[in-house]
């Protein structure tokens, strides 16, 4: 154990924080649920491209530095500290991106990664419906092969979307053997979202604006190439990357050592002694899940694997940011009803973070039966 | 940075879990229990982790210790908490065993004699409050008088006996004088230090007793049927059981960094403090709730003396208050943040 950054680990939280001290923008940009905002937030993740700051933990040649989890880490820590904007293609890059490295065809990597990277096509994840919420495998959106082999017919609707308002791409499952138990028979498949026979229909969220959609699909073709692993083996690619998601790179620590802070600070203009405690448990919270996250990466590092305990990690981050805002709300006492205040904001958007990326429900479902090995119940 | 054990470290961790399953099953708890009087040194178990090292793991190896770190000691105390060990393997491998050898040529004797196993020792520090752990069995009491601390012999206390949820405690009141003579050589802040080697290795300890109950009732769920199924089945129980797990998993890190910052001579005072506080709040939190959570899944028969749930729950109750509760390390961790 040693818990002291090495020489080259300091060179490159410096090289970082220099490079974003030059070019994190002074005034924050609009929100990336609006029109204008999004295509700021584009711009923004081509400059990083452009410093090879966009995909850190990619290889060099998709236009990453290969940094360890380590360092990405470190990286996140200083973004989030320099302030810099919420990250608009987090799904392609932290999700998509190391899917395909993985088990994309050349052609997949090559066509699909560096326009990742640079911000080029920005992607959106195409997995609820209607009816497949917690029950994903209840997917019932259709991929129908043409006569001719080379092309999916995609009809159906895919729902909550974020950030589907504006993307260019998405990335889902369509069932492809109807016959197959719900498991099975699912296909992963990329999509321009521009394909005729799309529709994107923006739905407004809590804070009114448009960071959610539906997708509807009406004999929609997509080439067979756009087919991500094997054909009827979605829900394995799928899980593969909730295991990313859930595991470690969708919420760095970096985000909630940040929040904490704010907290402080907002303590300090507040002080008000009754909440003392709630600020202390939530400075801690941001704490323990940034040591948690230090040493899950390095059983990473060291070859081991992230399984179920993910789901550990996912509870622990959107319960804690909930909790964080809520003390902020306490503390801002009557102000705790003005959308412009930035802790409201933040308020509207912590709540669903025990909803997506897999209910907290489903969570605890899958730590009771995977970690804890207790017998599976009859539902779900 | 790296945030991991090395094979060494896991493996010397895996041999007292094996020993202690052998040495420390339940009935042996529970006997512990019983004769509340019996004296460490009699206990072969101790003198097995004696002899594996436990015990002077801190103690240079120019002493006949390992010389190792809190680091190293934190998973073995984990694995003492698994198995609710009645013996102060806090006080005297945490605590006295690096005081000792710290103090010089002078207390080489008593350094030899805990290395040995032959010396369980007290600690009685202003922070710990009034009572004293395993006051009437030890064979050494470090005592805190102002900012200094004393070695202080049995003959030399008045101890008056109080009784603990848990009797293997062996909780007194004790009555001493300092004197020149037993009083420590060591630097300054050595009492400050000493009770955060306390505070870290009892949330290192709580860590362990957390986990076994929660083991205890997932074992207990899978068994047990109503309704024609386990109970284990249901989601009301499951979502019990990941929530004491969650608070587990997140205490055990805040322990581990804890550990490192202890064992890092140049870490400064107030960070150490922080950093033990954070783990033994966490880890007290932990504890009590898996203690809850444990009773609430077994139901009626984890009220009883019979069934063996109790031996753990009680210890991390009496843990969880000792060495500062959840609530006191809060603050402190708040004096550092907020001023």
């Amino acid at each position: 154990m040693d818990l002291s950054e090495t020489g080259e680990e300091a060179a490159f939280r410096a090289e970082a924080r220099q490079w974003l001290e030059a070019h994190v923008p002074a005034a924050p940009l609009a929100s990336f649920d609006t029109a204008a905002g999004f295509e700021q937030h584009r711009a923004w993740e081509a400059e990083l491209f452009g410093g090879r700051w966009s995909a850190v933990s990619w290889p060099v040649e998709y236009g990453g530095r290969g940094a360890d989890y380590i360092k990405w880490l470190i990286f996140e820590e200083e973004y989030w500290r320099a302030g810099a904007p919420g990250r608009v293609n987090q799904n392609g890059i932290f999700l998509l991106g190391p899917t395909i490295m993985e088990i994309g065809t050349p052609k997949q990597k090559a066509r699909f990664l560096p326009r990742m990277a640079a911000g080029t096509d920005i992607w959106c994840q195409g997995w609820s419906e209607p009816n497949a919420g917690s029950d994903l495998a209840g997917i019932r959106s259709r991929a129908v092969l043409s006569d001719d082999g080379e092309e999916w017919i995609l009809t159906g609707q895919k729902t909550w979307c974020s950030r589907g308002a504006f993307a260019d791409w998405l990335f889902g499952i369509f069932r492809t053997d109807p016959a197959a138990e719900r498991h099975r028979g699912l296909t992963f498949i990329l999509l321009d979202l521009r394909t005729p026979g799309v529709t994107v229909r923006p739905i407004p969220q809590l804070d009114g604006e448009t960071g959610f959609a539906e997708v509807f699909f009406e004999a929609a073709r997509v080439p067979v190439t756009h087919t991500l692993g094997q054909v009827n083996r979605g829900w394995q690619v799928a899980m593969a990357t909730a295991g990313f998601e859930r595991g470690v790179s969708l919420r760095s620590p970096a985000r909630f050592t940040t929040t904490a802070d704010r907290l402080v600070e907002l303590y300090r203009e507040h002080a008000d002694p009754d909440l003392a405690g709630e600020v202390v448990q939530a400075w801690m919270d941001a704490e323990g899940y940034r040591l948690h996250t230090y040493l899950t990466v390095s059983r990473l590092l060291q070859g081991g694997t992230i399984g179920a305990e993910a789901s550990l990690n996912k509870i622990f981050w959107s319960e804690m940011d909930l909790r964080m805002h809520e003390t902020a709300l306490r503390l801002l006492g009557p102000d705790a009803e003005r959308p412009e205040r930035s802790w409201v904001d933040g308020f509207l958007f912590a709540l669903s973070g025990p909803i997506y990326a897999g209910t907290n429900e489903i969570q605890r479902n899958v730590i009771a039966d995977r970690v804890l090995k207790l017998p599976r119940g009859t539902a779900p | 940075l790296r945030f991991a054990f090395t094979e060494d470290q896991l493996l010397f961790q895996k041999a007292v879990r094996d020993l202690l399953v052998k040495e420390c099953p339940p009935v042996a708890v529970r006997h512990a229990w019983s004769s509340s009087d019996a004296r460490a040194e009699s206990s072969v178990r101790w003198s097995h982790l004696a002899e594996m090292g436990v015990v002077g793991l801190l103690a240079p190896a120019a002493s006949g210790g390992l010389g190792q770190t809190e680091v190293d000691l934190v998973l073995l105390v984990e694995e003492c908490g698994r198995a609710a060990l009645p013996e102060p393997v806090i006080e005297t491998a945490a605590v006295a065993m690096p005081l000792l050898a710290a103090a010089g040529e002078g207390r080489a004797g008593a350094v030899a004699s805990v290395i040995a196993g032959e010396w369980p020792v007290a600690v009685g520090l202003i922070d710990t409050g009034p009572y004293v752990a395993g006051a009437a069995t030890a064979r050494l009491l470090i005592l805190q008088a102002g900012d200094d601390l004393h070695a202080v012999e049995p003959d030399d206390v008045q101890i008056i006996r109080v009784e603990s949820l848990d009797p293997t405690r062996g909780l007194g009141i004790v009555t001493w004088k300092p004197t020149p003579v037993n009083r420590l050589d060591v630097p300054p802040g050595a009492a400050d230090l000493a009770f955060d080697r306390g505070a870290l290795a009892s949330a290192a300890f709580l860590v362990g007793l957390a986990d076994r109950m929660v083991e205890l009732a997932a074992d207990y769920a899978r068994e047990r049927e109503q309704f024609g199924q386990p109970i284990g089945s249901f989601q009301a129980v499951k979502h019990l059981l990941a929530d004491a797990l969650l608070r587990i998993d997140f205490a055990r890190p805040a322990v581990y960094r804890a550990a490192w910052s202890v064992a890092q001579p140049e870490t400064p005072a107030d960070l150490r403090g922080r950093d033990v506080s954070m783990a033994k709040a966490y880890a007290s939190d932990a504890a009590t709730r898996a203690a809850r959570v444990a009773l609430q899944v077994h139901g009626a028969i984890g009220c009883t003396w019979e069934h063996d749930l109790h031996l753990w729950m009680k210890r991390a109750w009496a843990l969880a208050a000792a060495w500062g509760d959840a609530a006191w390390h809060r603050r402190r961790v708040g004096r550092w943040l907020l001023g």
